[in-house]
């Protein structure tokens, strides 16, 4: 393990105009270094900040200079420490030079490593580089820059800078960020650097790897384009889902004193004949069986070995075709990317012109591939060209699996110009709906693409990583809901639906939703996200009734709360002695259609009937003596509003004067006086 | 460990998701078979070629059983549910459910007259024909003199047979082989006009009910059949599709005989989703599996001696007591050195991070969504009026919309299991040849986090300078080999899986007891005759030369130099082989003294001879004496 041990530093702005960001660079460095706990928790990490008021580093004590830098933590093994440090940055006083920063780190690397640890040793720098560096004692500062980026490279270090631009910096100086734009280019020119820049908070989480993993090749050897042309390649994977960690069963059986106790839960699979449910089987007296119409036939493995399909190793090209007959929907898998062989110029230069004229003509290479040798079946897949616009960068191919015959249903589906014409959209839906495509626009010109793939990182492995982390200081710590950043991954982003509000608004009054009433099973799918008490019983009992028995309901006895006259349906449900199960079934049927009111409004236009209805629950509440239905479901309503942003009912709410029912009203009633006042004044929740 | 499937079982099913048992709703078409074989000795005394550039000559007898067989061979792979019964008519012997002459339906024991193929049936039905004149017999059943009216009676017990499950679940099909077009040709008068009458009237009688009447006449190239003689009659043909009838009869014979093995799945809704577009617009939509790797089937442990399947049971056991413990609640994970514990709840809480099934959060164009965004099968979605009315128009117009803008929709999918961002791509119908080739709708592709995506290609850059990228002329050579190598009409379902074709090929074999595996043609090989072209071979040869140079071979055989390990392990074979010589195995061997070996000689053995070298020194032992013969 030790040979792989990585060695980071992380050089980071914390001057004043960093201010607003510190939050999530605490965030994303803390993650870095949690990770590294956990998955190569013998990496060295150390800290140095720039921008600070202070200054505090070995290089201005032995050279002088370097002000408003300081090393906050020296270069050691990852522990809990540097996490906490990470996680309370302070904020600095002054404009950073984040070359003196880079000078500060690279020289720590020395001192630490010399020239030992090639490639393993790493920089990170997080600025938003608005501030110009000093000018240098002698020589222009590009030539300064170039010096450093040649001592990095000898000493074989990386570096990674993440820039913040747009949104996350404010106002600056063109012309400085400009150049430093220009002298950080410098860095990824002459040595292995990576420059990343990111406008928003999203892309400030995920544009710095919290996790290293060194790709391993899974295919080394020829790409066959014909038995006498074959390009040495290797084929690593491009894209491999990070799965959520798997946890151990914990075990409490063991003594709380026991300090060696595992916790472990030990699975154990035992097979036992089916007639003989005592008798276990051997691992080597069981046999696979596979079906074969209604019978299981046997068939041992060494019978399969004998006879199963087996492929030679290796790429077969079976030809090229038009790009257009491979749909993007068709690709199956995780993706590889093909890279010439490692320092094979003629095999680079082959795979580039080969994926040049692929992209000139819109050409894709159909492929064969079995990646190893013994392998049962074969892969077919698509090649398409990835040209790299750097300079350092080979030319690759990506490489995509295609679905076999066998892989593709055939289900027909009616087209949709079969449709009757009420479900065929009208000219100023089209229109309303094309408006919506083009406006609620993710990649605006000439502004970062939001929520790229390459720089969203996700949401909920930083939420159990974050957790894991409060539960190793707090063990019954409750869990923290989505913060502001993540939740713009999850949900739509407050200022594009501010900034489109009027086509949004176009959009919802061009179309009309009606919730089908004869498909009552459904409604649950609808109501899914309601969590609350007791809304399971009302679910499929509100459906609205058919309009013909509305007409007249003088004769008719209610049963249901219907879309026109709730309130009233809802007292006569009241009223109805037949049976003392009415009073319940009407108070969840009318939380029931409170939701949906406040759920289906558009712009607030419900808020009143719903104001209204929620009145008349009260007051049916208070009658029947039931405040704990009514409180309940209050409470249930707020947080519901709060989850799902809806603040304006809320505020209605207090203005309608709508409130808990207190003991004063109901003597069952657990609610004070003092309590129900101050319900609608706190309008966050109690966070635990 | 060998106690689960194993995990790089190259069929291993990836509909194990959790979705996949959220079905929701089942078109139940099963299908019920008849086959009505004529089996009049007309049927056995005529013949045509068995294939185009085959001379021999088959009886229409022989051809259609052997078609037959086909079709059950690869149904009961691909829809082993269907049920079916084989009806001879025109026999000697009978037997029927109404006890009607010249009937005969094919059976084995442990099965009902119409009922799920069988591997015995399918067996015992490939060796019909040898001892078809000894126990059912060929006798023509209609002849002049005799009320006897064999055609009649086979529709009749096709129909008795098809009573079985309502016309509304199952689809019922009598597919009718005959060489005789004109049945009732050798009765003259009012008899004849009676018996066509009433057999015209049997099969309209079927036909009301819901089954339908196929035909698959065979006849020799010399003598055609004629169809309008009697049959347009029986099967209801128009005029106009008269002249159609016979090409595609050939056609569907040829179908059932090549079809391929491909299990059959119903089409089913994976799951509904309620689809936020904005607040308050939320419509309805199913999503369908189209693309899913197909898996050979279900395996079934069994025991070895008795062939019974084995029941499977899992046991918690505390690793510090021993003590059986129940499922546990809590889950840990080792952090800094301590064993932080989560409640499911907990976890649960954590993996839920959003409350709506699908929530959009805007469109970009398609020119965004990059190649290597892809991590599984992507899923469609198609829109449903069915709970919430107005879906349909809104997703139709959003659909058009996209599709005119080139623009794809970013959604976060808060599935449980993995909440994801995916990208909705609108895809536009597709119709070839009457055929639907890809429905409208929306695909849904799971796109990757950057937690996913490997920087490879920056792991490769140089450390300075650049790296060569190809000139003018050589992407112009290369694009001369593109052209060369072209394939026209590319389609991606157009290659059977060789290894899921082989599974079932072998099993097959396995099940019926046959001599011979079937071959299975791997069509996924490069087309070597096409590569041999001349233009081919001069476009490579042009392309080769421009990029390596005259000596590509040199090139190639320098360019393969042994990496540092290959190395390492030559040096380490030859040491094993000089060492090795320093034994006398057979006589260690022998005296069963090899255990007084140390592991690593054991080793130098097992590597002189190339041998595996893992496993326990008995093991190790055991390979030597296996490899040694003794």
């Amino acid at each position: 393990m030790a040979r792989n041990k990585e060695a980071l530093i992380l050089l980071l702005d914390v001057g004043p105009s960093m201010h607003s960001v510190i939050p999530e660079i605490e965030k994303v460095c803390s993650m870095l270094v949690e990770k590294k706990l956990i998955f190569t928790k013998y990496d060295e990490v150390g800290v140095v900040l720039f921008g600070t008021e202070d200054t505090d580093n070995e290089l201005m004590v032995e050279v002088g200079g370097y002000q408003h830098v300081v090393v906050l933590k020296n270069i050691k093994v990852v522990d809990g420490d540097i996490v906490e440090a990470l996680q309370q940055l302070p904020r600095g006083t002054t404009h950073g030079d984040f070359l003196d920063a880079i000078i500060v780190g690279v020289d720590m690397l020395i001192k630490k490593f010399g020239e030992t640890n090639k490639g393993k040793k790493r920089l990170c720098l997080v600025t938003n580089a608005q501030c110009p560096i000093k000018e240098p004692f002698e020589g222009t500062k590009e030539e300064q820059v170039t010096t450093i980026a040649k001592q990095m490279t000898i000493h074989g270090m990386k570096m990674e800078s993440i820039i913040l631009r747009g949104k996350l910096s404010q106002d600056a100086n063109k012309k400085i960020m400009d150049e430093n734009d220009r002298l950080l280019s410098i860095f990824s020119t002459e040595t292995s650097a990576r420059l990343t820049y990111v406008e928003n908070p999203v892309s400030l989480l995920g544009a710095l790897r919290t996790r290293n993993i060194t790709p391993s090749t899974i295919f080394k050897g020829d790409l066959e384009l014909s038995p006498k042309l074959r390009i040495k390649v290797l084929v690593y994977k491009k894209t491999t889902e990070e799965k959520f960690p798997t946890l151990k069963k914990y075990s409490d059986k063991a003594a709380s004193t026991d300090k060696s106790a595992t916790h472990e839960v030990k699975v154990d699979y035992e097979y036992k004949s089916s007639q003989d449910p005592d008798r276990v089987v051997p691992p080597d007296q069981r046999i696979k069986g596979y079906q074969y119409g209604p019978q299981i036939i046997p068939i041992s493995h060494a019978e399969w070995d004998a006879v199963k399909f087996k492929p030679e190793k290796g790429l077969k090209l079976l030809g090229f075709t038009d790009s257009s007959n491979v749909l993007r929907h068709q690709y199956m898998k995780d993706v590889n990317v093909f890279i010439a062989e490692t320092g094979n110029t003629k095999a680079t230069l082959a795979l580039s012109s080969l994926a040049r004229a692929m992209k000139e003509m819109n050409k894709v290479a159909i492929l064969r591939c079995v990646w190893r040798q013994g392998q049962a079946n074969v892969v077919i897949g698509v090649l398409t060209p990835n040209l790299s616009d750097k300079e350092n960068i080979p030319d690759s191919l990506y490489f995509n699996v295609l679905p076999f015959a066998e892989d593709v249903r055939e289900f027909q589906f009616p087209s949709f110009s079969n449709f009757p014409a009420p479900k065929q959209p009208n000219e100023q839906q089209l229109e309303a709906a094309a408006n919506l495509v083009k406006m609620l626009d993710l990649a605006p010109q000439g502004k970062e693409e939001v929520l790229q793939p390459d720089f969203t990182p996700n949401p909920v492995l930083e939420r159990f990583y974050r957790y894991l982390e409060l539960k190793s200081k707090h063990a019954d710590a409750a869990v923290p809901p989505l913060d502001d950043t993540l939740k713009k991954i999850t949900e739509p982003e407050d200022d594009l639906l501010q900034q489109n509000k009027s086509v949004i608004e176009k959009f919802c009054r061009s179309f009309e939703l009606k919730e089908n009433p004869r498909h009552k099973k459904s409604r649950r799918l609808w109501r899914e996200e309601i969590s609350g008490s007791g809304e399971d019983q009302g679910k499929g009992e509100i459906a609205a009734q058919p309009s013909n028995l509305i007409e007249d309901k003088s004769n008719v006895e209610v049963e249901n709360i219907g879309d026109l006259t709730p309130v009233q349906d809802f007292e006569a449900m009241f009223l109805r002695r037949d049976n003392p199960d009415w009073v319940v079934k009407a108070i969840n049927a009318m939380k029931n259609k409170i939701y949906d009111l406040i759920e289906d409004s558009h712009d607030g236009d419900n808020y009143s009937k719903a104001l209204e209805c929620l009145t008349a629950l009260r007051k049916g509440c208070v009658n029947e003596q039931e405040p704990k239905q009514f409180n309940d479901f209050l409470r249930d309503i707020r947080g519901f509003c709060q989850e799902k942003n809806l603040h304006s009912f809320c505020d209605s709410l207090s203005s309608k004067g709508l409130t808990l029912i207190p003991k004063s009203e109901a003597a069952d009633s657990e609610v004070t006086e003092e309590e129900a006042r101050s319900f609608l004044v706190k309008s966050e929740p109690k966070v635990e | 460990m060998d106690y689960e499937p194993e995990s790089d079982d190259p069929f291993r099913d990836d509909d194990d998701e959790p979705d996949s048992h959220l079905s929701l709703e089942k078109e139940s078409t099963k299908e019920y078979v008849v086959y009505l074989v004529d089996s009049s000795p007309k049927m056995f005394n005529s013949t045509c070629p068995a294939s185009a550039d085959d001379q021999k000559e088959e009886s229409h007898f022989h051809i259609a059983l052997s078609c037959i067989s086909q079709s059950l061979k690869n149904q009961i792979i691909n829809r082993s549910y269907d049920e079916v019964a084989i009806c001879f008519f025109n026999t000697r012997e009978k037997r029927n459910l109404q006890d009607l002459n010249g009937v005969f339906v094919f059976n084995v024991p442990e099965r009902e007259f119409l009922d799920r193929p069988t591997a015995r049936y399918i067996k015992e039905f490939d060796r019909v024909e040898e001892s078809f004149a000894k126990d059912i017999g060929s006798q023509h059943g209609i002849v002049s003199g005799t009320k006897e009216n064999s055609l009649f009676n086979a529709i009749w017990a096709a129909q008795a047979l098809l009573r079985k499950g309502s016309a509304k679940t199952a689809d019922k099909r009598v597919l009718l082989f005959t060489n005789e077009d004109d049945p009732f040709g050798s009765i003259k008068g009012a008899i004849k006009s009676d018996m066509t009458r009433m057999t015209l009237q049997r099969a309209k009688d079927a036909q009301d009910l819901g089954i339908s009447i196929e035909l698959l006449p065979l006849s020799h190239p010399s003598e055609p059949f004629n169809v309008s003689q009697f049959y347009a009659d029986l099967i209801g043909l128009e005029e106009d599709e008269l002249a159609d009838f016979m090409p595609s009869a050939g056609n569907k014979l040829d179908d059932m005989k090549d079809q391929l093995r491909k299990r059959m799945f119903k089409k089913r809704i994976v799951k509904k989703l309620k689809f936020m577009i904005v607040d308050g617009i939320s419509i309805e939509l199913n999503s369908y599996a189209l693309i899913r790797p197909t898996a050979p089937g279900a395996i079934t442990w069994l025991d070895s001696v008795t062939n019974q399947p084995l029941k499977s049971e899992r046991t918690f056991i505390c690793n510090d007591t021993g003590a059986l413990v129940e499922e546990s609640t809590r889950r840990f994970y080792p952090y800094k050195g301590q064993n932080i514990t989560f409640t499911m709840k907990e976890l649960s809480e954590i993996k839920r991070s959003s409350t709506g099934h699908l929530h959009l959060l805007g469109f970009k164009p398609l020119s965004c969504l990059r190649d290597y965004y892809n991590l599984k099968p992507s899923t469609f979605l198609y829109p449903s009026d069915e709970a919430m009315d107005g879906s349909i128009c809104i997703f139709i117009a959003l659909h058009r919309s996209m599709i005119q803008l080139k623009r794809f929709a970013v959604a976060f999918c808060g599935s449980s299991s993995r909440a994801q961002l995916v990208a909705l791509i609108a895809q536009d119908e597709v119709i070839q040849s009457g055929g639907q080739i890809e429905p409208p709708g929306m695909h849904m592709i799971y796109l990757p986090y950057s937690d996913d995506i490997r920087l490879v290609e920056e792991r490769h850059s140089e450390k300075s300078g650049t790296v060569s990228k190809a000139s003018n002329d050589q992407i112009k050579k290369a694009a001369d080999v593109i052209k060369r190598i072209d394939l026209k009409d590319f389609s991606v379902c157009q290659f059977a899986n060789p290894g899921l074709q082989r599974h079932y090929a072998v099993l097959q074999a396995l099940a019926l007891d046959e001599d011979e595996i079937p071959e299975i043609k791997d069509e996924t090989l490069p087309d070597e005759e096409g590569l041999a072209r001349p233009g081919v071979v001069r476009a490579l040869e042009e392309f080769k030369t421009l990029v390596y140079g005259e000596n590509y071979e040199e090139e190639c055989e320098a360019n393969s130099k042994p990496s540092e390990a290959s190395k390492k392990r030559k040096a380490q074979a030859e040491v094993a082989t000089k060492e090795c010589e320093n034994y006398d195995w057979n006589e260690l061997a022998d005296t069963g003294k090899l255990k007084d070996l140390t592991v690593v000689e054991l080793k130098y053995y097992l590597i002189a001879h190339n041998l595996p070298v893992s496993g326990k020194k008995e093991a190790l032992i055991s390979r030597i004496l296996t490899h040694m013969k003794k």
